[in-house]
């Protein structure tokens, strides 16, 4: 488990995390989401022990991060964000060195090398610099180092950033076929990252907490929660879509088609689908939304930030 | 200090991955070699001794070590590996002594590769072998207590350069104290101040050593200089690792 309470940091001129607290438990993955500067990375940090706090603590694993610094940095496994590395080393001498801070020496580290290589799909690049390499390909490295000792924590500050939709979707695979019995922190601003890998998403803004929950409960804060949208051949009689128990609101988007929003803790798919078999329109297209994550992610965001 | 040999392992390697390494010993051989024979008179003194190689350590060192320095941290911290190597389960301690110790284990690969100069002069003479031998304990400390103070320098500064700049001009300091100007220019000082900034010397200290003469307080004063430096290392990293 981490527990994280009361968090706080702060920097000259600023207060880059402000009394932050929440638990991970185990098995969880938890999207840590925010916009640039909210204090997302700053809370990796003092989570993996590189930044002292300045009031609050948080332990991993039971392991107090700034009295068992050490104990708690071994469950670790950490990406910074960039995934830094030492440029001039090999991939392989990269590795061995971190397996050798990890610990294992001999055949061990041998192994545990080339399980990290095979998983991350690192063996074409093996011999080579890694100041040579891709960006796609530096971050697998990075992911490599961080999943060598098959830590019981993961903790990934924006492990797709930069990386094409192939190497995106290939990472997130990893990250979802590591997590079983582990504890995952992923920190990113892409939202459809939260949707595809996340059990549970914790949203900040200045420093703050504004949201925790699971994906679906944030969709769900949505304007356009259960809204219905719909295609039709033809004209559609808005005062009739908008008189339909449940509408609170009609808009036309830019394609022609009409979205109909639903008063919150309402579904109004069945009976707009009703009126739709009553009129005999030609409806092409009906969708039912579970809401729009970046339009929560913005009001949550912006109000706080205000 | 467990992990202390697998950092100081990656950081000496990785003296080696690039022609840096070679390019330095190259060119400390040749100027220590300029140095002994045109500048120090080698021949001319008709003696068989070592102290014209020795005598301009102190002047060589003090380009050549801060070169060597200026990369221990502040190439981490511009790369940001710093955040990698810092949340690794290595202490500081570990860190800041197995990169220190690293630079200076080739610092001393580089000085035992001047060995022709100790066949020269006992081809040439009868040397006292013995002094020989104090000179290059003397001038392997001399070289530690440089690169002690590079590595603050460069936990100080993220720019390599000015690494190098602070470094070059902290040695100097430490080169000039025992010298009459400055000691002319604290005229106004308290003797004991006065005393206290002469004793500071690498000079007078290192002059001693590499005569063959090894005082426990010279062998003192240079390993509580390296131990005071890297503990100011130490801190300094902890201030400015996130910067």
């Amino acid at each position: 488990m981490i527990e994280i309470k009361n968090l706080t940091k702060r920097f000259a001129h600023h207060t880059a995390v402000d009394g932050l607290s929440f638990t991970v438990q185990q098995g969880e993955v938890l999207g840590f989401l925010g916009p640039n500067g909210a204090g997302k990375s700053t809370t990796m940090k003092m989570l993996t022990g590189f930044l002292a706090p300045t009031s609050g603590t948080a332990s991993v694993l039971g392991f107090d991060i700034q009295r068992d610094t050490l104990k708690a940095q071994q469950q670790i496994g950490y990406l910074p964000e960039g995934a830094p590395c030492y440029g001039d080393m090999t991939v392989r001498g990269f590795l061995e060195f971190i397996a050798e801070v990890r610990g294992y020496r001999g055949a061990e580290k041998k192994q545990r090398v080339l399980r990290a290589v095979e998983q991350v799909e690192l063996e074409k690049v093996l011999e080579q610099s890694i100041e040579t390499l891709s960006k796609g390909f530096k971050r697998r490295v990075g992911l490599a180092q961080a999943i060598l000792h098959d830590p019981k924590v993961l903790i990934l500050d924006e492990p797709t950033d930069g990386l094409d939709p192939n190497q995106k979707h290939q990472v997130r695979q990893l990250i979802q076929s590591l997590a079983r019995d582990k504890i995952v922190i992923i920190s990113t601003h892409i939202l459809e990252e939260v949707s595809a890998v996340c059990t549970r998403a914790v949203v900040i803004a200045a420093g703050k907490l504004v949201a925790d929950g699971t994906p679906f409960e944030l969709e769900s804060r949505s304007r356009y929660h259960q809204a219905v949208t719909l295609v039709a051949d033809g004209e559609l009689d808005r005062a009739a879509l908008a008189a339909v128990p449940g509408v609170i609101g009609v808009e036309d988007n830019a394609d022609g088609s009409l979205t109909l929003l639903a008063q919150p803790g309402q579904v109004i798919f069945p009976q707009v689908n009703e009126l739709i078999r009553q009129r005999g329109w030609q409806v092409k297209e009906l969708d039912v939304e579970r809401g729009r994550l970046d339009e929560v992610f913005r009001s949550l965001t912006r109000g706080e930030a205000a | 200090m467990k992990q202390l040999p697998v950092v100081f392992k990656r950081e000496l390697a990785s003296y080696f991955a690039t022609p840096l390494a070679y390019v330095f010993i190259l060119i400390f051989l040749v100027l220590s070699g300029v140095f002994t024979f045109y500048l120090g008179g080698f021949y001319e003194s008709g003696q068989a001794d070592l102290a014209p190689f020795f005598n301009f350590h102190p002047w060589l060192y003090l380009f050549l070590v801060p070169a060597i320095a200026m990369r221990l941290w502040a190439e981490e911290r511009k790369s940001g590996s710093i955040e990698l190597l810092m949340t690794l389960p290595i202490t500081r301690a570990e860190a800041v002594l197995g990169k220190f110790l690293a630079a200076w284990v080739f610092a001393g690969i580089a000085l035992l590769l001047t060995f022709p100069m100790i066949i020269t002069v006992n081809y040439l003479g009868q040397p006292d072998n013995g002094a020989i031998f104090t000179g290059y304990i003397g001038s392997w400390l001399l070289a530690g207590s440089y690169l002690a103070i590079g590595s603050c320098m460069s936990a100080l500064a993220k720019n390599q350069v000015i690494a190098f700049i602070l470094a070059v001009s902290a040695c100097f300091l430490f080169i000039v104290s025992g010298f009459p100007m400055v000691l002319d220019a604290l005229a106004w000082a308290p003797q004991w101040l006065l005393d206290a900034v002469a004793s500071l010397s690498f000079l007078t200290r290192f002059d001693a050593i590499s005569k063959g003469v090894i005082d426990l307080r010279d062998l003192l004063y240079f390993i509580s200089l390296m131990a005071a430096w890297l503990a100011a290392t130490a801190i300094v990293v902890d201030l400015k690792k996130a910067d």
